[in-house]
């Protein structure tokens, strides 16, 4: 449940309390005077629209007599007047009780209506989001410069198309296309099968059609995914790591690094 | 003495001070024309759900967020946090870029002294230029984990499918801004990863070779590639980036807010 604010709450009760007093007089005022009622209609209906109403009222209880009207109605309204003498079956515009509206039918919500959304449990981005989001720049910005200030970014000797380093490697996220490189054609490695794995990754939710979200739904695609995924991590850390010169298969821990953030 | 004329303690004499200078700047129509209503910054700023929204609303970095959002969407072990830190270090990206392109001139013969030169003589130039590659592999780590959570949530599926399309391509483009970057320095290490990575390109089916052309402004890596690269690096990758970007968070609201629960 929403809380109502304190000033709605209590402008709310202010305008109940008025209510509630001006109605008093008036209930006791009632049953002093007759005309009460009348005069009550009157103050909320305009004048000439009462004066027609009870015309028409007059004609439809003298069973279509001109005469019974007043004067001064017909006066006023000499063309609805006739109309009405012409065609008594017409209907009166007036309810029992002088009302100039009436109902005509109940419409529950939902018969015609179907409100399909249902309200969600929202909180205001400010400032439930934002702080989140500030704390979590603020510890990025902390790690990196912290981190930059321990660890130099590397700057090797100038450039020189002498003297190829052995061995040479691609930054790291392209180290498990160099891996494949050293099992295929430099085209399917290089171009085939990073050409259709990211087809595939784009098309996955067109392929993909099961609606569920729920992991228990979706176990072989969770499976396939991380499969890929693992595949594709070990084959980077494989070229990251254990490629030493010429390419060769090493292990870290016995000839050590060759590897550059 | 004119000091003890005066009753209060000298602190709360400035705090009287301050509060006087802080209600006659907030008061002021130069700031209530620069703080929209609603703003934190303006005078008299109450918690109600009416400033709560204005806040969001009249801000024009906020407002890329919905008034409102799905409260386990704020939950730190839903998301992760892994799309606004990979947006985050975008932006942390192009500060510590924009400052090195104050010393950096794009020549062979220039390149590399020009960093050695940023690192050695200029103020901050080592550390800016630390963060400046760190965060650079921060963001490649964090969009390839942030597409993985999207796919672990099932996130992609319908009405989100576009913009995991969009986002397949945001993956793309980080990694061609990191590896673009990445011949800048013009050192041993610049030139032959940058090296084994387009001799890779040249195997494209059909038009291999005029791709690598293309892209090396030559048959072989030269002052020219540094300077195509230097343009893509700091110019159109980043303004087709900051477009497509643009459009992945504009349909993220448009799809609904963000996925799940789960």
């Amino acid at each position: 449940m929403t809380e109502i604010p304190e000033h709605l709450r209590k402008r709310a009760e202010e305008a109940r309390a008025k209510a509630a007093a001006s109605s008093e007089p008036a209930e006791s005022a009632a049953p002093a005077a007759d005309d009460a009622p009348q005069s009550e209609a009157a103050s909320k209906i305009p004048a000439h629209l009462l004066e027609r109403s009870r015309a028409a009222k007059a004609k439809s209880d003298g069973g279509g007599a001109v005469e019974a009207a007043p004067a001064a109605a017909a006066a006023a309204a000499g063309g609805v007047a006739t109309a009405v003498a012409a065609a008594p079956a017409a209907p009166a515009a007036t309810g029992p009780g002088g009302h100039t509206q009436r109902l005509l039918t109940v419409v529950k919500s939902g018969s015609i209506q179907d409100v399909k959304a249902v309200p969600q449990d929202k909180v205001h981005t400010w400032p439930h989001l934002l702080v989140v989001e500030f704390v979590c720049a603020l510890f990025v910005t902390a790690f990196l410069l912290i981190f930059s200030f321990f660890v130099n970014a590397p700057l090797l000797e100038l450039a020189n198309f002498n003297e190829t380093p052995n061995p040479s490697k691609a930054p790291w996220y392209f180290l498990g296309l160099q891996e494949l490189l050293t099992m295929f054609h430099p085209m399917v490695a290089g171009v085939t099968i990073p050409g259709i794995g990211l087809f595939l990754l784009i098309l996955a939710p067109y392929i993909d059609r099961n609606p569920s979200m729920k992991p228990e739904d979706r176990k072989f695609a969770i499976s396939l995914q991380t499969v890929h995924l693992m595949y594709w991590a070990v084959l980077t850390m494989i070229g990251s790591f254990f490629r030493g010169p010429g390419f060769n298969f090493i292990m870290p821990w016995a000839d050590g690094l060759f590897f550059e953030f | 003495m004119a000091k003890d004329d005066n009753k209060l303690p000298i602190s709360a004499q400035i705090q009287q001070q301050t509060s006087k200078i802080v209600d006659q700047t907030q008061g002021s129509q130069a700031w209530s024309s620069i703080f929209r209503p609603g703003s934190i910054f303006r005078k008299g700023y109450t918690d109600s759900p009416r400033n709560r929204s204005y806040v969001i609303m009249n801000s024009v970095l906020y407002h890329l967020h919905p008034v409102k959002v799905k409260r386990h969407a704020v939950k730190v072990s839903y998301t992760l946090c892994l799309g606004g830190i990979s947006f985050f270090t975008f932006i942390v990206l192009t500060v510590t870029g924009i400052f090195l392109m104050f010393f950096y001139r794009p020549t062979a013969a220039q390149a590399w002294d020009d960093i050695f030169q940023l690192q050695s003589a200029v103020t901050f130039g080592l550390l800016i230029r630390n963060m400046h590659r760190w965060a650079a592999h921060l963001m490649v780590l964090s969009v390839f984990l942030h597409m993985a959570r999207v796919f672990y949530h099932g996130a992609y599926k319908a009405p989100r499918e576009f913009n995991w399309v969009i986002g397949v391509m945001l993956l793309q483009f980080t990694l061609l801004l990191s590896f673009t970057g990445y011949l800048l320095p013009w050192d041993q290490l610049a030139l032959w990863a940058v090296t084994v990575g387009t001799n890779m390109m040249g195997y494209t089916p059909v038009f291999g070779q005029q791709v690598r052309f293309v892209l090396l402004g030559g048959v072989e890596i030269g002052t020219d590639t540094l300077l195509r690269w230097y343009v893509l690096h700091v110019l159109f990758l980043p303004f087709v980036t900051v477009i497509f970007m643009a459009i992945h968070f504009w349909r993220v609201r448009k799809d609904g807010g963000i996925s799940g629960p789960l």
